[in-house]
């Protein structure tokens, strides 16, 4: 059976017509004087998913989870979570708590006062809050920091009180705002496996707000890729990066390729693509686009073969001359300057350590990819 | 092995030229010694002046206390001189209650304005310090707007505005608040006013500046975790901003316990406080030497106040904030 991406997935509530929302924005948009931060935007998340904003700062994600945490409401269209219209509720009444991006630990309270602030408020009975806190404390792996100060902590303690306080009542959706932007880069890595692990162990649903797109893919079941307030796409991890439905969408996830062109003609089970100089592609999943429309053919640059002689069963094959190499180990990446003046860029993994067919700048090769190795874009 | 000898002499690059070094050491001693000779100066010799007249006797001469310590008479002459010196002044402190009531009248006074400042100003410096940061600098500066005006002649402007016929007695009275007009004036309540005018930005700034480096996300996060914004403002912003409420009521309460214009002006022949009892002391009895006791005790009742808030500072640094 053929998957998108690499993962088989079990959990697939979007997929199913009759699962029942969790959190609903319902034509949302949020406007801060003449700026339009979120514009009229519809979105559906599920019970028990790690749901992904991404976008670019300024893109309306962080208000998007304000406006789901009560401390911005929108100036129209609804919000519901579980049902419920959140409208007027304020943020102390709301079955969500947020993880901050700036972590916003009480720096006048020691580690398990903090983590017990919210259980307070609840007014849960003493010996609970002891045994929630214990609890949590060992959830993190902080036991023997619990009186410290966080200014007595290092950054990644820090973030996992904040984790521990804003999970330790529970809450129906935990928020997270950049959880792991203060983290240096290999502590980020191990952290968001954490995270992964923590969201099953705990069953909630995670909403996470990042403009990292490594760690949205490597943590969320779906991704909401975000532009001017607006969203572009709303897809797995693996639907977002091969079948990208936008240019902008293409360009914002890793590395791709774009040809302009034209739909020259729709056959049986392929799609003859006439490039802006003539070349021509053929691809078997063009779809939509009327013939003689104008359209972009993306591809991934490790969806590209590069070879000295063209490939005697390539469908697909565009000759041009080597432009740049760059040995990276793990792989190389090249940059072909086709014979009509657009640079490809391809990358081929050093399965093994020697090759047989190297490649050196100003030689001339041959790139090409399977019918199936790209998508069209037609906006 | 060259390789190695090459990249390894950089290493031992030579230290910074020694007499660069010893200016540099000398420019940084510099800077610290020019506050330290304007205490001397300014603070410390005056302060000893002050200490050896409250151990003299009055007498009527120019300058009118004895024993006047000075060389003319020899080493011999200096010390006999010397022996004179004695803590009479400090002991008739103690027998006249005069003295004892002016102190206590004083510093309750100072503790109450004070207190009355501080319920003033904060919401003042919390409005400003949430303000867009647009507006925050002329904020600013309205509040330090008054100094462009002499002290005195705002003090006596609440004459004016007190008196029994004055601006404020005007206005209840023709908006049939009141039918006979209240005594503010020469009373106590005048002096708190008083107080409470002239030393509101210095209640305003500190707290303003604690409260305005507060991280706002901290409020946002008690309200997440279910607490109410009156809650999250005692539970979170108001410890936070306590080293400033501290420097706050320091800054009014030192000066308000030694204050002399606002008793005088506003509190009339009727109200006691140490710094008319100090001035009385010094012009109209002429009595150098007990005034000098006077203010010698009152540095001392104002360095314990200061200790204690050198100590919060201490603290509040050791804590990294």
């Amino acid at each position: 059976m053929k998957s998108l991406g690499s993962i088989r997935r079990d959990f697939a509530p979007w997929n199913d017509p009759n699962a029942k929302p969790y959190i609903q924005f319902d034509k949302v948009t949020k406007k801060f004087g003449d700026f339009t931060a979120v514009n009229n935007l519809s979105l559906t998340i599920f019970e028990r998913e790690f749901f992904a904003l991404l976008g670019a700062s300024g893109c309306g994600k962080s208000t998007l989870l304000r406006m789901l945490a009560g401390f911005e409401e929108p100036t129209a269209g609804r919000i519901l979570l579980d049902g419920q219209d959140l409208r007027g509720i304020p943020p102390y009444k709301r079955p969500v708590n947020m993880m901050f991006q700036s972590y916003a630990l009480f720096p006048h309270m020691t580690v398990e006062k903090n983590i017990a602030f919210g259980l307070k408020q609840e007014r849960m009975p003493g010996s609970d809050i002891e045994k929630r806190v214990a609890e949590m404390l060992k959830l993190v792996k902080l036991e023997q920091f619990a009186k410290r100060k966080p200014h007595q902590l290092s950054g990644g303690q820090r973030q996992r009180v904040a984790l521990a306080r804003s999970v330790a009542k529970r809450p129906k959706v935990l928020l997270l705002d950049e959880p792991l932007g203060a983290l240096d880069k290999k502590l980020r890595e191990e952290t968001q496996f954490e995270l992964m692990d923590l969201q099953q162990e705990l069953g909630l649903t995670f909403v996470v707000v990042t403009h990292d797109q490594e760690e949205a893919m490597t943590m969320a079941d779906r991704i909401a890729i975000m532009d001017k307030g607006e969203v572009m796409q709303v897809a797995t991890p693996a639907e977002i990066y091969e079948a990208p439905t936008s240019r902008f969408v293409a360009h914002f996830v890793g590395n791709v390729n774009m040809f302009e062109g034209k739909v020259a003609e729709h056959t049986a089970n392929a799609t003859r693509i006439t490039g802006a100089t003539g070349a021509e592609i053929v691809v078997d999943n063009g779809g939509k686009a009327a013939a003689g429309s104008d359209i972009v053919f993306a591809i991934r640059p490790e969806k590209i073969k590069v070879s000295s002689k063209k490939p005697a069963d390539a469908v697909n094959a565009l000759e041009g001359e080597v432009y740049d190499v760059a040995y990276l180990g793990d792989m190389t990446v090249y940059h072909i300057k086709l014979d009509d003046g657009q640079i490809v860029r391809a990358s081929a993994l050093n399965a093994s350590r020697v090759t047989e067919d190297p490649l050196t700048w100003n030689d001339r090769a041959w790139v090409s990819f399977r019918p199936d190795a790209g998508v069209v874009l037609t906006r | 092995m060259t390789n190695i000898a090459v990249t390894a002499a950089p290493l031992s690059a030579p230290p910074a030229a020694l007499p660069a070094r010893l200016a540099k050491g000398f420019v940084n001693r510099l800077v610290i010694i020019i506050p330290y000779l304007w205490l001397l100066f300014f603070f410390l010799i005056p302060f000893i002046i002050v200490f050896k007249i409250s151990l003299s006797q009055t007498a009527i001469s120019m300058p009118p206390y004895t024993p006047v310590l000075d060389f003319s008479d020899g080493i011999s002459g200096f010390l006999a001189g010397f022996r004179e010196l004695n803590f009479d002044n400090y002991t008739w402190l103690t027998q006249d209650a005069l003295y004892f009531n002016a102190y206590v009248t004083s510093l309750i006074i100072a503790a109450i304005s004070t207190m009355l400042t501080l319920i003033v100003g904060y919401p003042i410096a919390y409005g400003m310090a949430r303000a867009p940061a647009t507006i925050r600098p002329t904020l600013l500066m309205l509040v330090i707007l008054p100094f462009w005006t002499s002290f005195l002649i705002r003090v006596y402007a609440w004459i004016g505005i007190l008196k029994p016929e004055g601006l404020l007695n005007q206005l209840l009275m023709s908006l049939h608040i009141i039918s006979q007009p209240l005594v503010i004036l020469n009373t106590y309540t005048a002096i708190f006013i008083g107080i409470v005018y002239s030393y509101l930005p210095f209640m305003v700034l500190p707290l303003y500046s604690s409260l305005e480096k507060m991280d706002y996300s901290l409020v946002e996060a008690a309200e997440d975790l279910g607490c109410p914004p009156i809650g999250a403002f005692w539970k979170i912003t108001f410890p936070l901003s306590l080293p400033g409420v501290v420097a706050g009521c320091l800054l009014v309460f030192i000066p308000a316990v030694g204050e002399f214009v606002i008793p005088d002006l506003l509190g009339g022949s009727q109200t006691l406080m140490i710094g008319k009892t100090l001035w009385n002391e010094f012009f109209s009895n002429r009595d150098w030497p007990v005034s000098s006791a006077v203010a010698v005790i009152l540095l001392l009742v104002l360095t314990i106040p200061i200790m204690f808030f050198q100590q919060a500072q201490a603290k509040a640094q050791e804590q990294g904030r």
